[in-house]
């Protein structure tokens, strides 16, 4: 590496992000239990919602398709355990690491900048993801809950919604001072995860203002994009989902890395 | 005033240790010495409570009794007679939130009174036994578990989800017989582990599938002949389906009491390992 009188060059963005994600690899593999039963959380309500539950509902419709439960539910575990992932690991994860590790002063020290910082972060936490997503796609298409080969564009959906979280979850992070906020963050999570249509139709809040609200939300967008990508029925509301999601993570990338500017280097 | 000309020696751990109290105070003693304790961690920490407490468990009643259970047909001979999906899936959820507040109680809180605060050592350096530590330990959990499940059933009321009067009173027993069970068990799980990974793994591999596969959700019958009889075996399940029975009022006996000795025997059993491991844990 190019030494200029014993300071060491900067590291270009893309060597930087891949020695953070092989620093987060080689601390996490110690913990691998807790790696693979991640997988099974996701599959685990698959089984019980979609099949237990599922036997007590005929089919739902979906952009006029009837469908069985399972098939509707599937897709929304897969997109809410991408969800759940990003948002565990850039709340409390980061959190830890920022104020009691001091991780982030330490790599401060080294040519790391707060903007590989952020994006080492959040691609470590996008991979570990998709490994899920990718499992999850496999026992999907393994219980023939996937109708069309647009279910492979599923797992780059999932890493979006991972990202577009992530990024917005972690620039929330920045503003937090002790775990008693983190309440805050089960508070947005829950309500998310039960009503972005994830277990019912989106018909179920009637045709006023609180569909439209439901439609604005993130994960809803994340839901349905994953649903009609597995079940082959793409529209251009799938395009505006995508859009969605890839500008609320730009958005919370560039948060962070002006909030780790003034909370790190200031 | 006491003059200890003693110099402050460092005395290594082996003579230190002096025979530890074995139980010199009466149980209810032993107890009660530790109320203002855990009144004070009681006054400092309900806050945190009240979202995961009341807040989850009633968006969960809205979205998956209310919302999905209007999409779901409410026929008493697949209900395991209740007459809609929210009177069969409220019991259920109150069960497995018994549970989950026993279990989330009685891990890393234990972990921390050895590990972290060593609040145990300080205790015990009192003439409280383990015992001691144990009751007043689960007496705590066991308040949340109360207080938690009784709000919750209080706020169901109005929905007309209950079929008699009587019956939630003797539900929301039932959903105490399972706050014990597993307070007790889980202590006893807590107080032998060395790191918290292992509470990790206790979530995803037992408060996960039990609160999905215990009949909370679902009658056990939708899994299957081979499914259902280890869903029966399951602890949770004879929580869920006492607390069901009382609440949509159709109560089999001799199932019920066969429900109650099980938790009331997996109470015992978790007690004694509790007490066991714990006594163990603070001599190393």
């Amino acid at each position: 590496m190019a030494v200029l009188d014993g300071i060491p060059a900067p590291l270009t963005p893309g060597a930087a992000t891949k020695v953070l994600v092989l620093r987060n690899y080689v601390v996490y593999r110690g913990a691998w239990k807790l790696f693979i039963t991640g997988f099974l959380e996701p599959v685990f309500y698959l089984f019980s919602i979609g099949i237990g539950v599922g036997q007590l509902i005929d089919t739902f419709e979906f952009h006029g398709q009837a469908i069985p439960y399972a098939e509707f539910v599937a897709p929304a575990m897969l997109a809410t355990s991408a969800f759940n992932g990003a948002l565990l690991d850039s709340t409390y994860n980061v959190f830890f690491k920022l104020k009691y590790e001091k991780l982030y002063d330490q790599m401060l020290a080294t040519p790391l900048s707060t903007g590989d910082i952020a994006r080492g972060e959040i691609v470590w936490g996008l991979l570990r993801g998709s490994v899920y997503s990718a499992a999850f796609l496999v026992v999907m298409s393994l219980m023939g809950l996937t109708s069309s080969w647009w279910a492979l564009l599923a797992l780059p959906a999932t890493v979006l919604i991972a990202f577009a979280f992530s990024a917005v979850c972690m620039a929330a992070t920045t503003w937090m001072k002790s775990w008693q906020d983190f309440d805050k963050i089960t508070l947005a999570q829950m309500p998310l995860f039960l009503f972005s249509a994830t277990f019912f139709p989106i018909e179920a809040f009637g045709d006023g203002v609180l569909r439209w609200v439901v439609e604005a939300t993130p994960l809803y967008r994340g839901v349905v994009l994953c649903r009609e990508l597995t079940t082959g029925v793409v529209t251009w509301e799938s395009g505006v989902s995508v859009v969605y999601l890839v500008v609320m993570g730009i958005i919370g990338l560039a948060v962070v890395r002006r909030r780790l500017d003034a909370l790190l280097l200031t | 005033m006491a003059t200890d000309t003693t110099p402050p020696t460092r005395r290594t751990r082996s003579t230190a240790r002096t025979p530890r109290p074995t139980g010199s105070l009466s149980a209810a003693e032993g107890m009660s010495r530790q109320y203002d304790y855990w009144l004070t961690v009681l006054k400092r920490t309900w806050r945190g409570g009240v979202v995961s407490s009341f807040l989850t468990p009633l968006l969960y009643v809205v979205a998956m009794g209310v919302l999905l259970g209007g999409f779901i047909e409410g026929d008493p001979e697949r209900l395991e007679g209740a007459t809609s999906y929210l009177a069969f899936v409220v019991p259920g959820l109150v069960a497995s939130h018994a549970m989950t507040i026993a279990v989330s109680e009685t891990t890393y809180p234990v972990m921390g009174a050895i590990k972290w605060h060593k609040t145990f050592y300080a205790q015990l350096a009192t003439p409280l036994a383990v015992r001691d530590l144990v009751n007043a330990f689960i007496g705590f959990v066991m308040f949340r578990v109360a207080s938690a499940c009784a709000v919750f059933m209080l706020v169901l009321a109005p929905f007309g989800v209950f079929a008699t009067w009587w019956g939630p009173i003797l539900a929301w027993l039932s959903q105490l017989l399972v706050g014990f069970a597993f307070s007790t068990l889980v202590f006893a799980y807590s107080a032998r582990l060395r790191s918290e990974e292992g509470f990790g793994i206790l979530f995803r591999l037992g408060v996960i599938p039990l609160t999905l596969f215990s009949g909370a959700f679902f009658p056990i019958g939708n899994l299957g002949p081979v499914l259902e009889w280890v869903a029966r075996l399951t602890p949770l399940w004879h929580g869920v389906s006492l607390s069901r029975m009382f609440c949509v009022d159709r109560v089999d006996w001799s199932l019920a009491l066969l429900h109650v000795v099980v938790l009331v025997v997996l109470t015992v059993v978790g007690w004694v390992l509790a007490v066991r491991n714990l006594d163990r844990r603070l001599e190393t």
